[in-house]
Order: structure tokens, then C-alpha cells, then sequence
């Protein structure tokens, strides 16, 4: 855990000073009148003049108190910044991934109990084909014919402008009708990669001795699928929650950026094109501490649901 | 027909349809960098087969150009993450020890990064080009390939055939070029079937945002970006870069697909 928090500070410190020139010669260049004078006072106002190793530790020591420096575009604090554009994203991405499990399991499940057949395999083209799709294409196109041409629902954006007045149904159903298209093609992209998982985890399962053992015994189907066997073929599935956090932290960056939708990857998107620096180092230290503590999460939650992996105590 | 050739017939046609379009197309078509004032924004037509674009530019030759620069990205960055895994991974499988811990605690770093920001602040500090692109995604995507050869490496090592090999006194290049990274060959292939898939659609994506390859020049991407532009007026701008783009990507996934299918025969779909 520590050595990773190291090691991903160390990366990102190592990202921005590999940006040629630093930002202090970008501002010089902005203004062609400045002094060398007030250049030398730049420098020793922003700690340039430090050793390196002095300039990390003042960083990471900033870095503890969440100090991640302000943005150049609008002078806000990074947190700030980022604090409001998490929600959206944590939205965004927890619902379809919601929908994305609500799907995925039982059609893996059914592709591996029925291994081999017809549906198995449409199933797996099916997905390879919906992965293949690029979001940045079916974004807009879906835009165009469910947001433009029939009017469904609202083209981009997190509300309408008088999101303030509605009731709560009313609210509800606006965000909902925001949320549709972006979440619907996360959806899409997402499908394949959790089904095959799915699909692989039950195979496996259902090929294990305590299977047989169970049908042996002389219980009926239903109870060998659900109390045996998919228990077990959902186990994994906590891990590679966890492990898939970094990329549905920045994995939405497109769909985001295309539906206008206000988390961090649009966040991230308007400060890469600005030039931003503090803020794309802020989302890049805050999302891979967000996916460590995922991971950390994950790790613990495994060790409630299965008492076989319980690291010391009482066996 | 059984699943394995299933997946090799239809992975393998596209990709030889792209291939000889990119490699040949230019050859056949219009200059897909001059434009036409009298001729903006045409609809699919025999002379045009997928319309012009807003500046008149022929949009099947544009799409063969950047079906140059798409595949020309897959090859380059498989090469480069693809090498730079098959090396650290064997290096840390073979000899194990604190070069191992060391670049495996480095690969868990890099995976607890989310790849789109990484990508995207590398790509704004050193500045957005096709070069620059291939770089990036080459540096970053390796970590999978590098896990996948160190897990092989690290049972293979130890099996009669490597000990025999080091009994003989062959040196250890040799002994993990020769005897053992053959036994991985189609592990190695369908890890870069895929990375070449993601390659594709992360560098259109990334064209797409005006963050990758620049115009005038053109790729897939960034054909999307000024068919969104004329959404409403020109269905062929978005339409025909979009189908290149699924169409390059699945063929690549189905190729991994079929190649998969002989890695391991007990997930094999349809028989």
C-alpha cells in the first residue's frame, strides 16, 4: 500500500518535470515584456531554485494535506475542482455498471451452462462486436437519432436549466433522462469484457469435484446452479471490481466529454486542451489513490466473503 | 464449421481487406488531400463512392489514408509494448529476485493509474502528434503483456526441459530465446491481437478529441471529429470512418478470439 502511494507520486512528479521548459517558461512566453530580474523572483517564489529531492518532499508533504495547488485556467483550488466533478462521474459510472452486472451475469451464466451451443457462441460474437463498437461514434450517432431526430431524450448534459424548480419525481426523471444515452453506450462498451468473465468463472466452477459431489447427492439443478455454483463463480468478481476501477474512473473520458457530462474526464479533457498542468496532475494522483483504496476495499471485502483466504487468526 | 476457424475466417478476411486497402487503395482513389470548392459535402455517389467532405476532399480516399496511419499505429505500438512486456516479463520470470519485485511493484503502479489520464497528460506535455501517440500508448500498455510472459516463465523455468538446457551450459538468452518463448508463442499473439485492437480504437479516440494525429492529415479519428461537426447534413462523414474503425478492431478481436479457442480447447465456443 505505501510503496505503491510512493510510487505513483514518484510517477506523477517525474510526469511533470518531464514537460519541456516547465510551466514558468510557459508564462515567460506568454508575457515577452518580463524582466530576468522578476524571472529570478518567479523562481524563488515557486521553490524552482531547490534541489530536486528538496522540491518532491515540499510537494508530497503538500500532497498530505490534499494541497494539490490551483488551477491555471480559473484559479480555483484542484480539490475543489475535483471534489465537484466526482459526483457526476461516480454516478455515471455506478449506474452503468449496475446495469452492466444486472446483464452480464445471467448471460455468461447461461452461456456457460449452455457451453458450446449456438447461443454461446452468438452471445460471444455479439459482445466482441459491441466492444468493437467505438463509443466516440455510436455517442453521437445515437445523439443524433434518439436526441435530435425523435426527440426521446436530451442530446448531452447532467440537467436540464430548471432542474432548480421540478419536484422530486420530476428531478429524478430529468437526471434519469440524462443519464439514458451516455450511460447506455458505457453499457455497451462494458458488456463484453463482464460477461466473459462470467462465462469463464461458471466453467470453471461447474467443472470442480464438490459440482459432481453436490449432483451426487441427488440435488435438484436449481440448488446445485444457485447455492454451489454461482456462489463460488461470483467470488472473483470483488477483485475484478476492484481492478477495474482505474478504468472506469478514466475510462468515460470520451463518453463524457462527448454528452458534455461534468466528471472528471471531461474535467481532465478541458485542462488537457488548457494546458492545465495542476489540475491533470490532481485527477491523475486522485483517481490512482481512489483505485488503490479500491483495491485495499476489495481486498478486505474478499476476505468477509470467503473465510478461506483470512490471512492469521483462527483457521 | 467449428468455433476455432469460425473466429480465423471472419478475423482474418477483414483484416486482409483493410491491409490491402490501406497498402493499395491510395493507389486507386482520388488525392485524398485535394480539395474540391464545387464539389463540398456530395452524397455517396459512382464517383464518390462514400460522398466528400466538407472541403470537397474525397472521403474513401481519405479513409484509405488513415486506414494507413490506424494500422501502421496497431503495428508500431505492439512492437513497442508488446517487446518492451515479452523483455521485462521473461527478465523478471527467469531470474526472479529484486529486479523482479522491482518491476513487478512498478507494474502494479502503473495499474493503479487510470490509462486514459496518464495517456492524456503525457500526451498534452509532450504534445499532441502521431509519433507522440505511439509513444505513449507503447509505454503504457505494456504491463499486461510483461504479467502474462512472467507467469509463463515462472513454471516453465523450472520444467525438464529448461534444466537440461541449463545443465548443457547454454547461456540464459539463449535458453529463454530458444527453448522457452516458443512454448509462448500463442499466449504472445493473442495479447497482441488485442493490443492492437485497443491501439486502433485509443489512438482514434484520441484523434477523435483533436489529442492524436493532427489534420490536414487524416486518420479515422479526427474524420469522425468534422463528421460530427455536419452531423445533421452528411450522414456519409461520421458514417463510413466509424464502420473502418468497429470494423479494424473486431477483426483484430476475432482473430483473438480464434487464437484463443487453441491456447485453451475447454472454453472453446461451439463445436
Amino acid at each position: 500500500m505505501l510503496p505503491l502511494l510512493l510510487g505513483i507520486s514518484l510517477l506523477s512528479f517525474a510526469i511533470i518535470h518531464l514537460s519541456p521548459g516547465g510551466f514558468l517558461e510557459t508564462q515567460v512566453q506568454m508575457s515577452q515584456k518580463i524582466s530576468p530580474a522578476s524571472i529570478e523572483r518567479l523562481r524563488t517564489l515557486y521553490g524552482l531554485d531547490q534541489p530536486i529531492h528538496v522540491r518532491y518532499w515540499r510537494w508530497l508533504k503538500r500532497l498530505a494535506v490534499l494541497d494539490l495547488g490551483n488551477s491555471f485556467t480559473d484559479g480555483r483550488p484542484v480539490r475543489d475542482a475535483i471534489a465537484a466533478a466526482l459526483p457526476a462521474t461516480l454516478l455515471l459510472q455506478g449506474i452503468s455498471l449496475i446495469i452492466v452486472l444486472l446483464i452480464s451475469i445471467p448471460l455468461g451464466g447461461l452461456q456457460a451452462l449452455r457451453h458450446g451451443s449456438t447461443f454461446d457462441r452468438s452471445v460471444l460474437a455479439g459482445t466482441l462486436l459491441t466492444y468493437s463498437t467505438p463509443t466516440f461514434w455510436l455517442g453521437p450517432v445515437l445523439m443524433l437519432v434518439l436526441g435530435v431526430n425523435l426527440g426521446l431524450l436530451p442530446v448531452s448534459g447532467f440537467q436540464s436549466p430548471n432542474y432548480a424548480e421540478l419536484s422530486f419525481l420530476g428531478r429524478f426523471l430529468d437526471r434519469a433522462s440524462h443519464l439514458a444515452l451516455p450511460a447506455g453506450v458505457m453499457v455497451i462498451r462494458d458488456l463484453a469484457f463482464f460477461t466473459r468473465y462470467m462465462r469463464g468463472s461458471l466453467l470453471e466452477v461447474i467443472r470442480q469435484e464438490y459440482i459432481t459431489v453436490a449432483r451426487a447427492k441427488g440435488l435438484d439443478e436449481r440448488t446445485v446452479l444457485f447455492r454451489h455454483a454461482m456462489r463460488n463463480a461470483l467470488l472473483p468478481f470483488i477483485t475484478i471490481l476492484g481492478m477495474s476501477l482505474p478504468g472506469l474512473l478514466g475510462g468515460g473520458f470520451i463518453i463524457e466529454t462527448i454528452f458534455a457530462w461534468p466528471g472528471m474526464g471531461r474535467l481532465a479533457y478541458t485542462a488537457a486542451t488548457g494546458f492545465d498542468y495542476p489540475v491533470i496532475m490532481g485527477i491523475l494522483l486522485m483517481s490512482s489513490f481512489l483505485t488503490i483504496l479500491g483495491n485495499l476495499l476489495a481486498d478486505v471485502m474478499y476476505a468477509v466473503v470467503d473465510p478461506r483466504i483470512r490471512y492469521g487468526g483462527t483457521r | 464449421m467449428t468455433g476455432r476457424k469460425f473466429w480465423f475466417i471472419w478475423g482474418g478476411l477483414f483484416l486482409a481487406i483493410l491491409v490491402a486497402s490501406a497498402l493499395f487503395g491510395p493507389f486507386l482513389s482520388a488525392d485524398p488531400a485535394k480539395p474540391d470548392l464545387y464539389a463540398r459535402l456530395l452524397a455517396p455517389s459512382f464517383a464518390h463512392p462514400c460522398g466528400t467532405d466538407e472541403l470537397g476532399r474525397d472521403v474513401l480516399a481519405r479513409l484509405f489514408s488513415g486506414g494507413r496511419i490506424s494500422l501502421a499505429v496497431a503495428v508500431s505500438v505492439v512492437l513497442l509494448a508488446g517487446g518492451l512486456g515479452i523483455i521485462l516479463g521473461a527478465v523478471s520470470g527467469y531470474w526472479g529476485g529484486r529486479l523482479d519485485s522491482f518491476l513487478m511493484r512498478t507494474v502494479d503502479v502503473m495499474n493503479c493509474v487510470p490509462t486514459y489520464f496518464l495517456i492524456l497528460s503525457l500526451v498534452v506535455i509532450i504534445g499532441p502528434s502521431l509519433f507522440n501517440v505511439v509513444l505513449v500508448l507503447g509505454l503504457t500498455s505494456w504491463t499486461g503483456m510483461a504479467r502474462l510472459v512472467r507467469a509463463e516463465l515462472l513454471s516453465l523455468r523450472e520444467r525438464e526441459f529448461v534444466l537440461a538446457a541449463r545443465a548443457a551450459g547454454l547461456p540464459a538468452r539463449r535458453i529463454i530465446a530458444r527453448h522457452i518463448l516458443p512454448n509462448l508463442g500463442t499466449t504472445i499473439l493473442v495479447a497482441s491481437a488485442l493490443l492492437a485492437g485497443d491501439a486502433i480504437l485509443i489512438e482514434s479516440g484520441l484523434s477523435f478529441l483533436g489529442l492524436g494525429v493532427q489534420p490536414p492529415v487524416a486518420s479515422w479519428g479526427n474524420l469522425l471529429t468534422s463528421g460530427h461537426e455536419y452531423l445533421q447534413l452528411a450522414w456519409w462523414l461520421i458514417f463510413f470512418p466509424g464502420v473502418a474503425i468497429f470494423l479494424a478492431v473486431a477483426s483484430f478481436n476475432f482473430l483473438a478470439e480464434g487464437l484463443r479457442d487453441i491456447l485453451d480447447p475447454r472454453m472453446r465456443a461451439g463445436s
